[in-house]
C-alpha cells in the first residue's frame, strides 16, 4: 500500500507486529492461571502513569511502565501477604488507577483527544522514540517468555509442585507480574488501555481450539497475534478505521472462524465414524 | 547411607493459626516404604505437606537427608506426587510436557532441555505405561492415567525419595496395578517412599511400615494394621474430598 511509504505508517506496523508477538506469549501464562483479565486491571493503573507523564512532560509510555510495574508488584504483594479480600484491594487499585489517570490528564495541557489515544490506542502517532521503547521491551518479553517456558509452565500449571521442585516460584511470579505491566504499557499504544487484554487473551483462546499441547498453543497464539496485528494495521490504513479496534476485531474474527471450523470438523468426524460414539474405552496398559 | 531420609521432630503445623498437627515425630530411613494412614481430616496430608515445606511449621523440626528443611536445596532428590492434577486451565498441555516439568529440579530454570531430559521423560512414561499417550492432551486422559502422569513427572527427575499424596484414591484398578508396578521398580533402584493413603490396595505388599495419624497425632507406628469395620468391605468406596487447601491467590491458581 502507498500509505506504508510514510514513516509513521511503517512505525505503526512495526510497533503493532512486536506487540502482536509479545502479548500472546505472555498472555498464555495468564490464561493458564485464569487471570485472563488481569491485563485490564493493570491497564487502568498504567493510565495514571500516562497522566503523570503528560503532566510532568515526560514520556507517557515510560512513566506508565513505571506506574504499571508498581501496580503489578503491589498486586503480587497483596496476594502473597494479605490473607483477606484481595478482591477489594484490587478494586481500589484499579479504579484508583483509572480515576487518577483521568484526573492527571485533565490537569495537564493535553486535550481529551489525547486521553482517547491512550484509552483506545493511537498507533499512527507512535514517535521513533516510542517505537524504540516498544521494540526493545516487546522483544525482551517475547524472548523471556519463550526461554523460561519450562519453568513458567511448571509454576502456572502446578505451583505447589514447582515449589517442591525447588523452583524460585516467588521470583517467577514477580517476573510474570512485571512482564504483564510492561506488555500492557507498550500495547497501550497499539490497542489502548481498554482493549489490551484482547491481544493477550484472544489469540490464545483461538489457538487452543485446535492445538493439543502447550508449546504448540504458544506458537500458534504468537502467529495469530502477529497476523491480527499486521492485518489490522493494513485494514486500518486501507479502510481508514481505528487501528486498535481493527486489530482486536480481526483477532476476534479469527477466533470465530477457527472455533466454527473446529466444531464443524468434530461433527464431520463423528458422522464419518459413528462407531466411535458407542465404542468402549481402550484398555489401560497393565505393566509386568 | 544410614542417615534418615526424613526426620520430623515434635512438629506442629496448621492453617491460619488453627493447628492440624500436634507434636508429631516421624523418621523414615533409606529404602523404607512408609504409609501414612488415617481418616479424613486426621492431618495425614498436612503431615507430608509440612515435610515438603508446603505448610509452615509452627514448632518442631523437619530434616530432609540430614539437612534442616529451610536450608535444604537438593530438591531434585525428592519427587512429589500431589493427589490431583490442578484444575484444568483451558490451555492444553501434552502428557510429555507435564512430565518434562519433573526435570526442572535437576536442570534448573535457565538451561534449556537436552537429550538427557528427553530420555528421562521417555523412560518415566514407559515406567507408568503411558508411552503411547505422550503427545495426547492430559485433559483427555482418565483420572487414573492422569495420576500416572503425575508419578511419571516425579520419576523423571530421578529422585531418591518419592512423596505421594493419596496416589490410589478414586483410581481404576488397572492404573493402581500400573502404579504398584512403577513403585516396585523404583524401590528396586534403592528408592525411599512416603505415601499418604486411605486404602492400600495393590500397594499393600510393598509397604514396610505404617504410621496412623489420628486427630493430628501419631497413634500407631509399626506393621500395617488390618482393615476394620466397613473399611474391610470390598465394595467400600474410598473416594474422598481433598483436605484443606491454602486459599488460592491472584497469581496462583
Amino acid at each position: 500500500m502507498d500509505l506504508f511509504q510514510y514513516d509513521f505508517m511503517q512505525r505503526a506496523l512495526v510497533g503493532a507486529l512486536v506487540i502482536g508477538l509479545a502479548a500472546p506469549a505472555l498472555g498464555i501464562y495468564l490464561v493458564q492461571r485464569r487471570l485472563a483479565l488481569i491485563g485490564d486491571g493493570i491497564g487502568h493503573v498504567a493510565l495514571t502513569g500516562v497522566g503523570a507523564g503528560l503532566l510532568l512532560n515526560r514520556s507517557p509510555v515510560l512513566v506508565a511502565v513505571v506506574a504499571a510495574i508498581l501496580g503489578a508488584v503491589t498486586i503480587e504483594l497483596v496476594r502473597a501477604r494479605g490473607r483477606t479480600s484481595g478482591d477489594l484491594a484490587l478494586a481500589l487499585l484499579f479504579y484508583g488507577g483509572i480515576a487518577g489517570g483521568v484526573m492527571l490528564v485533565g490537569l495537564s495541557d493535553a486535550s481529551s483527544a489525547n486521553l482517547n489515544a491512550y484509552l483506545f490506542g493511537s498507533l499512527t502517532t507512535t514517535s521513533p522514540a516510542d517505537l524504540t521503547t516498544i521494540a526493545v521491551l516487546g522483544a525482551s518479553i517475547a524472548v523471556l517468555m519463550l526461554a523460561l517456558r519450562p519453568a513458567l509452565f511448571a509454576v502456572c500449571h502446578d505451583e505447589e509442585y514447582a515449589r517442591v521442585a525447588g523452583l524460585p516460584v516467588r521470583a517467577l511470579n514477580m517476573l510474570l507480574a512485571v512482564a504483564t505491566a510492561v506488555t500492557v504499557t507498550i500495547a497501550m499504544r497499539a490497542v489502548g488501555v481498554l482493549l489490551i487484554s484482547a491481544l493477550m487473551v484472544v489469540p490464545v483462546a483461538t489457538a487452543q481450539q485446535v492445538t493439543r499441547g502447550f508449546r504448540s498453543t504458544m506458537t500458534a497464539a504468537m502467529a495469530l497475534g502477529l497476523f491480527a496485528a499486521g492485518a489490522g494495521v493494513w485494514v486500518a490504513a486501507t479502510a481508514d478505521t481505528a487501528p486498535g479496534a481493527s486489530v482486536v476485531l480481526l483477532a476476534i474474527a479469527s477466533f470465530l472462524v477457527v472455533a466454527l471450523a473446529a466444531a464443524a470438523r468434530r461433527v464431520l468426524r463423528r458422522r464419518a465414524t459413528p462407531a466411535v460414539v458407542g465404542a468402549p474405552e481402550p484398555h489401560e496398559v497393565v505393566l509386568r | 547411607m544410614t542417615a534418615p531420609v526424613i526426620q520430623v521432630g515434635h512438629a506442629t503445623a496448621g492453617y491460619d493459626g488453627r493447628p492440624v498437627l500436634r507434636d508429631v515425630s516421624l523418621t523414615v530411613t533409606a529404602g523404607e516404604v512408609v504409609a501414612v494412614l488415617g481418616a479424613n481430616g486426621s492431618g495425614k496430608s498436612t503431615l507430608i505437606r509440612a515435610v515438603l515445606g508446603l505448610v509452615p511449621l509452627g514448632a518442631g523440626t523437619v530434616e530432609l537427608f540430614g539437612v534442616p528443611q529451610r536450608r535444604f536445596r537438593q530438591w531434585h532428590r525428592i519427587g512429589y506426587v500431589p493427589q490431583r492434577l490442578g484444575a484444568g486451565s483451558g490451555v492444553p498441555a501434552t502428557v510429555a510436557e507435564v512430565v518434562a516439568s519433573g526435570r526442572l529440579a535437576r536442570r534448573g530454570v535457565l538451561r534449556p532441555p537436552g537429550r538427557a531430559d528427553r530420555a528421562a521423560v521417555d523412560a518415566a512414561l514407559r515406567a507408568v505405561g503411558l508411552a503411547d499417550r505422550a503427545r495426547d492432551p492430559v485433559a483427555t486422559l482418565s483420572g487414573g492415567q492422569q495420576q500416572r502422569t503425575l508419578i511419571a513427572r516425579a520419576l523423571a527427575g530421578g529422585p531418591e525419595l518419592l512423596v505421594l499424596d493419596e496416589p490410589t484414591a478414586g483410581v481404576d484398578a488397572a492404573s493402581q496395578e500400573a502404579f504398584a508396578g512403577a513403585l516396585h521398580d523404583f524401590l528396586g533402584t534403592g528408592g525411599t517412599v512416603l505415601l499418604v493413603a486411605h486404602e492400600l490396595g495393590p500397594l499393600r505388599p510393598l509397604i514396610s511400615r505404617a504410621v496412623v495419624v489420628h486427630q493430628g497425632g501419631v497413634c500407631h507406628d509399626g506393621p500395617v494394621p488390618e482393615p476394620a469395620g466397613h473399611h474391610a468391605e470390598p465394595d467400600h468406596d474410598h473416594v474422598h474430598p481433598h483436605g484443606p487447601e491454602e486459599p488460592a491467590g491472584l497469581w496462583s491458581s
